[in-house]
């Protein structure tokens, strides 16, 4: 395994081998699921749309739909304005959505083709809806795609009335449909009326019938985007993914919006009730207290199975900055901690924990690559590889255990089903991190040490 | 659109003579997968659909390899998909980098299963597969150029892991803000005495994967295929093109060909190594498996080698038997053809029994098949193996040969998408060029008996195939296979990813054809039992039988609730 890799330092300082981010457009298009009978479209090339159904439809095993303005030569000289319009009166004719949510791709952002004016143009029938964002692949990362379509949710859908409901938005993050539910769960444990937005849950998540259905029953509805901008409180869950939404909101309609952590992890999940219970003054129910109390209950009892173990962790940055605060909590030793989205606020954020719980000499970065991480890894082994499928050829060719954590997850099944937020998420952490550890302990025991009981 | 032509080009009877019809509309009671279009799109789509009808003299025409149109919910991929994906990514001992923004390079890593390992001309620590290079461009590259950047890399990859040479592939808005990656190529080739090859392959480039095919071909041909010098010893010295080792369907098919007496000198380009490539022309005969994404080289080799090619099909035990008794006859060789009869005997003996055991569950069974360039052909063969049928086949990004046959590649008239991919007019080479008899070690004249008996350099398409009644669909897209379930409710779909999870919400069983579902091999003897295996358990799983949950159903007669 990897016997080309170069032995000791090399200079890498220029492009990437083996990123941990891909381009926006893939990021708007899953952010487009979450709105109720939503197609999403990929102006640009038909190879980014085949490209990024696939990557989405091979992490959850679920129909993703998307549709491409199939750009030719002749459509990348003279601009894809044609073939916008004819693919949005196509679109309409054939799959009849509620709305289409334009992103665009790195050929139709180097045109510059003027998308709000195109959409203008189009024939779009009555009662349905266009929204659009720019999302040029060579800025950012998935993430700033996804942030970005959700803006686009505000900025096209979002309205106020003038008057203000009790009720909550919830911008969830880049996040499998089995947290979205997971988050609506503990909102309605606390009794807080929630929209939230983008909601993939019973988009990419959803039961085999034999009956199917083009727009599931899940996603956000428009109604609801819209009514977003008359809630008292917005949580933006994850600064990369959500921040820009809820800014938006706060702008446009004057929806207080508080930045959270993703609530992955104890702290983070305490933070996220907290906000809630403070805000709308609801009381706690004894469901939810049990809850914690069953992850404190795991935590103390479990600690030596993993206390003091150093990881590298690595992934998308809210993702990797709630799990480095839980990896904190569990007594862990988080090492090294990449993502491959730019923002020095990742590093920021990242060493300011770091400082907190008195850790020194681990590793942050923002921007990186795997082939970075794996030098990092060669030069000082860590117990645990905590990221997504790609970090399999690390685990394999250091015999480092790896858990499966963010997106994406390629070789492995049910996960997107399964929360990682909550306390019943921090449950799901510790046993896989805990099972990850004693399987390899297991593996590795002479027979004289390999025991019952662990 | 084709103008290098083979000069062992078999002429079917038909040749020329194309019956119009209508028949797709009229006769096959589809109107109504085309009544939801807007007319220009069910104008378009009409002539992208033929249902087979045994009294017409030869296949009608089917639209192929033509634009998709804006909007429609579409199967098809890029030409970057073809030619770094399909093509080049899989020679094993070439560093591919990706020159554009991240995603078209991180998409196209580890994703295909085209499976590699060392072999005697490539070790351990030159095989590069399961890396992903990637320029990464920014802004400033898209604002100022990213020339340097991509040279830079070029330094620092080739300081850090000594590769035997590079392929540098363009995405999309490379050739928009026009850095000349040839020119970085060349520099870069000068700089460190390896090869460095430049492929324009931006993805608006053609119709589909099929423009990158093409591009990656002509590369590759241009370059590489020539210069080895020294022929990989053997007596049989064959190449497999268009074998991409999916599931490690290469590795059967060398496992077979050499028990034969065989010497594989390369599978291009699953688990091909530059070196063997350099050596392509100094084997006897180029096998074509996958016709679609590599007969411009074996047509290519065929024009300056000389080199003859047949086209196999190695799915299917049937159709395994009959390609390894048609390469027995290329060899002019009793000793190949006595082993070749042993070797089928013992393979068939050992998997009949097993594949009638599957047999049991599959029989009577209908499919649809929707792939890529070769493979909804191909697999018609192993699933009759089977007792299935496929009753609705497509390619994703094929053109009119490959549903017709050759013969019509003279009549296919280019347009605005397929003359912007460069063609290579080559010509014999002075030196290299031999006959097609000499390479097969017989007299012209045996040769010329030996074409008559079987098809060499040529490929009869996939209709002869197809049973009457049943559809071929150029580019099937999402309301159509929709609309076909509905018809024709198959009892399994192979297709890609994107259409699995929706065959199966839809109730049908599915497998992947591009992937396997990560299974495999499924060519050869052995692959037919795993493919084999592998559709009886789609078909049969338990929980099929229990989607109705059991307080919706109709309660037995007499049944009364307890109380």
């Amino acid at each position: 395994m990897l016997e080309c890799l170069p032995e000791g330092t090399v200079e890498h300082t220029i492009g990437k081998i083996n990123p941990v981010k891909t381009c926006q457009p893939i990021g708007a298009m899953y952010a487009a699921l979450g709105i109720h009978g939503c197609l999403p479209h990929s102006h640009g090339s038909q190879g980014c749309c085949a490209y990024h159904r696939m990557h989405l439809t091979r992490h959850f095993r679920d129909p993703v739909m998307a549709s491409s303005s199939s750009f030719t030569e002749g459509a990348s000289v003279f601009g894809g304005a044609a073939n916008l319009k004819t693919s949005i009166k196509n679109i309409f004719k054939i799959y009849n959505p509620e709305i289409i949510a334009v992103h665009t791709t790195c050929l139709s952002e180097t045109i510059g083709d003027d998308i709000p004016n195109i959409i203008k143009q189009a024939e779009i029938p009555e009662g349905k809806r266009v929204i659009h964002i720019n999302t040029p692949s060579y800025q950012g990362s998935h993430i700033t795609g996804f942030a970005g379509m959700c803006k686009a949710m505000v900025s096209y859908l979002s309205q106020s009335d003038g008057t203000q409901k009790d009720q909550v938005n919830i911008l969830p993050g880049f996040v499998n449909p089995g947290d979205m539910r997971e988050i609506r769960r503990i909102v309605g444990e606390l009794g807080v009326k929630m929209i939230m937005f983008p909601d993939t849950s019973g988009v990419v998540d959803t039961p085999l019938t034999s009956k199917y259905q083009m727009y599931p029953d899940g996603g956000a509805t428009v109604a609801e985007i819209r009514d977003a901008g008359n809630s008292s409180l917005t949580l933006a869950l994850g600064s990369f993914a959500s921040n820009d939404a809820a800014d938006l909101l706060q702008e446009k309609c004057g929806v207080t919006g508080i930045p959270l952590k993703l609530p992955i992890g104890l702290k983070a999940t305490d933070d996220f009730i907290m906000a809630l219970k403070d805000w709308f003054g609801v009381e706690v129910p004894k469901s939810l207290t049990l809850e914690r109390g069953q992850v404190i209950d795991t935590l103390i009892d479990t600690h030596f199975h993993y206390q003091g173990k150093t990881v590298a962790v690595f992934g998308d940055p809210d993702h990797v900055i709630a799990m480095t605060e839980f990896l904190i909590t569990m007594g862990m030793i988080p090492k090294y901690i990449l993502t491959g989205t730019p923002g020095k606020a990742f590093e920021a954020e990242v060493n300011a924990m770091l400082e907190a719980a008195g850790i020194t000499g681990s590793r942050v970065k923002a921007e990186g690559d795997l082939f970075e991480l794996h030098q990092w890894i060669r030069e000082e082994k860590v117990d645990l590889l905590i990221g997504t499928t790609y970090g399999k050829y690390i685990a394999r060719k250091e015999d480092i255990p790896l858990v499966r954590f963010g997106f994406p997850i390629l070789d492995r099944a049910v996960h997107p089903l399964m929360p990682v937020v909550g306390y019943r998420g921090c449950l799901r952490l510790i046993e896989q991190i805990s099972n990850a550890l004693l399987e390899r302990r297991d593996r590795d025991a002479l027979d004289e040490d390999y025991e019952l009981i662990l | 659109m084709r103008s290098v032509s083979g000069p062992a080009k078999r002429e079917k009877p038909q040749s020329g003579k194309e019956v119009k019809t209508d028949m797709a509309e009229t006769d096959s009671g589809l109107e109504g997968m085309l009544e939801g279009y807007p007319d220009l799109v069910k104008k378009n789509r009409k002539k992208h659909l033929v249902v087979k009808n045994e009294p017409a003299e030869c296949c009608p025409q089917i639209e192929a390899n033509t634009r998709t149109v804006p909007g429609i919910i579409s199967q098809r991929g890029c030409a970057y998909a073809g030619c770094k994906g399909v093509v080049v990514g899989p020679i094993k001992d070439m560093i591919t980098i990706t020159h554009g923004p991240v995603g078209c390079g991180y998409y196209s890593w580890g994703t295909r299963r085209n499976k590699a390992r060392a072999d005697e001309t490539t070790p351990k620590d030159k095989i590069y597969s399961q890396l992903c290079f990637t320029t990464d461009m920014q802004e400033p590259d898209i604002v100022f150029g990213g020339e340097k950047k991509l040279a830079k890399m070029i330094d620092e990859v080739v300081a850090a892991f000594h590769p035997r040479a590079i392929n540098i592939c363009a995405t999309c808005p490379v050739g928009l803000i026009g850095d000349d990656i040839g020119a970085v190529a060349k520099a870069a080739q000068e700089r460190h005495g390896i090869q460095v090859l430049a492929f324009n392959c931006e993805g608006y480039k053609g119709v589909s994967q099929s423009a990158g095919h093409h591009i990656a071909n002509n590369n590759i041909m241009e370059k590489v295929v020539g210069t080895g010098t020294e022929r990989k010893p053997g007596k049989h010295v064959i190449n497999i093109l268009g074998e991409y080792n999916i599931g490690g369907d290469g590795w059967e098919l060398e496992r077979i060909l050499e028990d034969i007496g065989y010497t594989v000198n390369s599978i291009l380009t699953g688990d091909s190594s530059y070196e063997n490539i350099k050596r392509l022309h100094l084997a006897d005969l180029n096998l074509v498996q996958c016709h679609r994404s590599i007969n411009y080289i074996a047509e290519m080799m065929e024009t300056k080698y000389g080199m003859p090619w047949l086209k196999v099909n190695f799915i299917g035990i049937e159709a395994t038997n009959e390609s390894l008794r048609q390469m027995a006859k290329c060899f002019n060789n009793p000793d190949l053809e006595k082993k070749t009869e042993e070797v089928i005997a013992r393979e068939t003996a050992r998997i009949m029994p097993i594949m009638e055991q599957y047999r049991k569950v599959c029989e009577g069974k209908t499919a649809f098949a929707f792939v890529g360039g070769s493979r909804s052909h191909h697999y018609q063969y192993l699933l009759r193996d089977l007792g299935m049928e496929v009753v609705v086949a497509g390619y994703e990004f094929a053109h009119r040969d490959d549903y017709e046959g050759r013969q019509v590649i003279p009549t296919i008239k280019s347009d605005a998408d397929s003359k912007n991919i460069p063609e290579l007019h080559l010509t014999a080479d002075p030196e290299k060029f031999r006959e097609a008899h000499e390479y097969l070690n017989m007299t012209k004249e045996q040769y010329e008996a030996l074409k008559k008996e079987i098809p060499i350099s040529y490929y009869e398409g996939m209709y002869p195939n197809m049973k009457n009644g049943e559809l071929m669909i150029d580019d099937a897209n999402h309301h159509e296979v929709e609309e076909l379930v509905a018809k024709y409710h198959p009892d399994l779909i192979f297709s890609g990813v994107r259409d699995k999870y929706i065959a199966h919400k839809l109730g049908v069983a599915s497998k992947q054809l591009h992937s396997y579902d990560y299974a495999g091999p499924y060519a050869g003897y052995g692959g037919a039992i795993n493919f084999a295996r592998d559709v009886a358990h789609a078909l049969s799983t338990p929980a099929w039988k229990m989607i109705i949950p059991p307080w919706e159903k109709a309660k037995p007669e007499g049944s009364e609730p307890h109380a």
